[in-house]
């Protein structure tokens, strides 16, 4: 069944159109990847489907769980089980990582006429989460990401997406500034997340991240328009040929 | 964030929930000042003669300097000119002012309280907070009165401690804001009316977080109260005041002075949550909040610390301060002061260091949204004496949209080359980017901006009795509805 329908998205930002019309499919359970050079429009996607308000839609539809996504504000999408990694996780002076969370998930629970988690359910699943991420629980009594390393805030991100149970979560360029050690550690707490109820879509540059969390499909993205579709073999011909031969076939495939 | 504009809008034109008037037969003076209109106040009060000598004498003062100078005009504040002639200085709910139950007092001015959340009855008080109400001039009850006088603390309205203790009246009264000190500080000492006095005796530590709520209500008339504290040596009281007053259209004025006298090894902690009715969004009517507040460390190692929460007044004045005099003595000042609509605040502290060793601390918090205009004003000086004196100062402030202003004016004054001198300071603006952040994982622009506010202010909120930072929290919540546009 499919859980996120994407059908002919346009989409702007300042007047410069990204987005030239995006079809795309993902049903429950999958995990597939966007591919593409810098600039071809991937962080717009993501964005958008998280709506972002700096991002215009000016044409196109987007469905999510059977619901029109473009009518719902950040927010809703947030509680109706969109989840965006961010590429540049934000600093919270202040608040504390535990309480952020926690607040996070009440809103969600609130949302959906769930009763609030107090503290004393919450801590032993973010306990355990913690753990699986190899997370030093110092960082976790700290501020929401202030004086974190890059590597700790994707940690960190993906932390938040294990205890908030998305329906499909966004991974946006979550390998960029990742070590090796690190880059295996959030993949695997990303694999740990995968399951019949869950998809993913994982946005990035590079085939590297995509040897760890292995996707479905692979689409490759080049000037606001998907311009391939294959399985786990593409992100490898893609590593070997560059998208330049990606984009040039497309020319020759393109009536000009 | 467009899609968000009607319910920023439906939240904006939300009033002010403390707003409402209460109805009740009122005592008051003809409008105007002048040395009748002292002797008048000082003959309602039965007060004896030296109270109203020292008042007379303000009065002079402050006739001489209005006719020199008038007002302060330092401040970053604006303003139309205050008629001081056509302000009532003195108005008292009409009842029997013999205090010593409650049954004698008016269910009117009970249930008031019970809506503003304080409770005035036995069985319904805070556990652990004794509260003494002042209700425009006078103050109206005091709690937990006989428990406090079985360990000697004194916690009355003025009125009574000019009747019953006037020796320490008179010891203290004015020897920490003068009645020369400033323009407000004199009309103050002229004409003030009521406000709480308090005596921690040597070596007692006051079991309960003594508290005063201060309420405006009538009409045109001005609140001019004057708190007088005294912790005398190995002794320590916490202290807080909240302040509430009614929409009007009309701005009134607030001139309160407070004194804090710190002996040796003593410690006050005096901890503020101002919400004084703002004016509207277009700053029609409001508050204007000109108060003198400073404390003075006179013994060694005493303590004494300011905490502040100013959220409402049209315009706020103020500068709590510290006299650092004996040797070891420590000074700290933590602010928050939240500007929106058309508020103005011109706040901060001064940190005067006499003694040696002396240290003091400064953490403000300015938040501007709206057209909110927000200046920290500070002054730290060491004296040539003061030899090891430290401070350390931390001045952040945050905007709100792109129509508000923050502005820092820290002045140091050094005269002691062993000085140890730290100041640190910040802007930053909420970004789209981290409301987005926090709006993905849940949460409505609201409570994000809410959210990102109380982390801002967390190290001011630290230093608040418990209650008190809930309902600070809140506030800052309330006092922000629409200011995401």
């Amino acid at each position: 069944m499919s859980l996120l329908k994407v059908k002919d998205l346009h989409a702007a930002v300042d007047g410069h159109e990204i987005l030239k019309g995006v079809d795309l499919t993902i049903n429950t359970g999958e995990v597939h990847s966007i591919m593409g050079p810098n600039g071809s429009g991937k962080s717009t996607l993501a964005q958008v489907l998280a709506r972002r308000e700096t991002y215009t839609v000016t044409r196109g539809e987007i469905l999510f769980n059977g619901k029109d996504l473009l009518k719902l504000k950040p927010e809703e999408a947030a509680c109706e089980g969109i989840f965006l990694a961010f590429q540049y996780p934000v600093e919270i002076p202040g608040i504390g990582n535990a309480y952020f969370l926690r607040s996070a998930m009440n809103a969600m629970r609130k949302y959906r006429g769930e009763d609030e988690l107090d503290a004393m359910d919450f801590l032993p699943l973010f306990r355990e989460r913690v753990k699986l991420l190899e997370m030093d629980d110092a960082l976790m009594s700290r501020s929401v990401n202030e004086g974190f390393s890059g590597g700790e805030k994707k940690r960190n991100e993906i932390l938040q997406m294990a205890m908030l149970e998305p329906k499909l979560a966004i991974l946006d360029e979550t390998d960029s500034g990742l070590d090796i050690d690190a880059l295996k550690v959030v993949a695997s707490g990303v694999n740990a997340m995968r399951g019949p109820e869950r998809s993913m879509l994982v946005v990035t540059h590079y085939q590297r991240l995509l040897d760890y969390i292995v996707p479905d499909f692979v689409h490759v993205l080049i000037d606001g328009r998907i311009v391939r579709t294959g399985g786990p073999e593409l992100a490898l011909e893609l590593e070997e040929k560059g998208y330049g031969s990606t984009e040039t076939e497309t020319r020759q495939a393109l009536p000009v | 964030m467009s899609t968000n504009v009607d319910t920023i809008r439906d939240l904006a034109e939300q009033e002010y929930k403390w707003g409402f008037v209460t109805e009740i037969d009122e005592d008051r003076v003809p409008k105007g000042l002048s040395e009748e209109t002292v002797r008048l106040i000082s003959a309602r009060k039965g007060e004896p003669e030296f109270m109203l000598e020292w008042r007379l004498k303000s009065l002079r003062h402050w006739t001489s300097l209005e006719r020199a100078k008038g007002e302060p005009k330092w401040a970053n504040i604006t303003y139309r000119p205050i008629d001081y002639q056509d302000i009532t200085y003195y108005s008292a709910p009409r009842q029997k002012l013999s205090l010593d139950s409650l049954e004698s007092l008016d269910p009117e001015l009970l249930r008031t309280y019970e809506k503003l959340g304080i409770s005035l009855q036995e069985q319904k008080r805070l556990a652990g907070v004794a509260v003494d109400a002042v209700f425009d001039s006078v103050s109206v009850a005091t709690t937990f009165k006989e428990k406090l006088a079985d360990m000697g603390v004194i916690f009355c309205s003025f009125s009574e401690a000019v009747q019953k203790h006037p020796d320490l009246v008179k010891k203290y009264l004015g020897t920490v804001v003068p009645y020369t000190d400033n323009f407000f500080a004199s009309l103050n000492a002229a004409v003030f009316t009521d406000g709480s006095f308090v005596y921690v005796p040597k070596g007692v530590r006051c079991p309960l977080e003594l508290s005063t709520y201060f309420r405006i209500n009538a009409a045109e008339t001005g609140q001019f109260e004057r708190t007088l504290i005294i912790a005398d040596d190995d002794s320590y009281v916490s202290y807080l005041e909240g302040c509430t007053a009614p929409i009007r259209d009309q701005n009134q004025l607030h001139a309160a002075v407070v004194e804090l006298v710190a002996l040796d090894n003593a410690q006050i902690k005096y901890s503020t949550v101002q919400n004084w009715y703002p004016g509207d969004k277009e700053g029609r009517g409001g508050i204007y909040n000109f108060v003198t507040k400073r404390g003075k460390c006179q013994g060694r190692n005493s303590k004494i610390s300011w905490t502040q929460v100013e959220t409402g007044s049209a315009i706020t004045w103020k500068y709590p301060s510290c006299i650092l005099q004996g040797d070891n003595s420590v000074g700290e000042f933590y602010s928050v002061a939240l500007t929106n609509n058309r508020q103005q605040a011109d706040t901060g502290t001064k940190m005067i260091h006499i003694g040696r060793n002396t240290r003091s601390t400064i953490v403000s918090k300015g938040i501007s949204a709206g057209h909110g205009q927000n200046t920290y004003r500070g002054l730290v000086k060491i004296m040539k004496g003061a030899t090891g004196a430290r401070n350390y100062t931390q001045c952040d402030s945050l905007l709100i949209g792109d129509q508000c202003g923050a502005h820092t004016f820290p002045y140091i004054d050094v005269r002691n080359s062993t000085a140890r001198m730290e100041h640190e300071a910040s802007t930053s603006k909420i970004g789209e980017n981290q409301l987005f952040y926090l709006r993905q994982r849940g949460l409505t622009s609201e409570d994000a901006v809410s959210m990102i506010v109380n982390g801002f202010c967390k190290r001011v909120f630290r230093e608040l009795p418990m209650e008190f930072a809930v309902e600070a929290q809140k506030l800052l919540g309330v006092s922000l509805e629409g200011s995401v546009g």
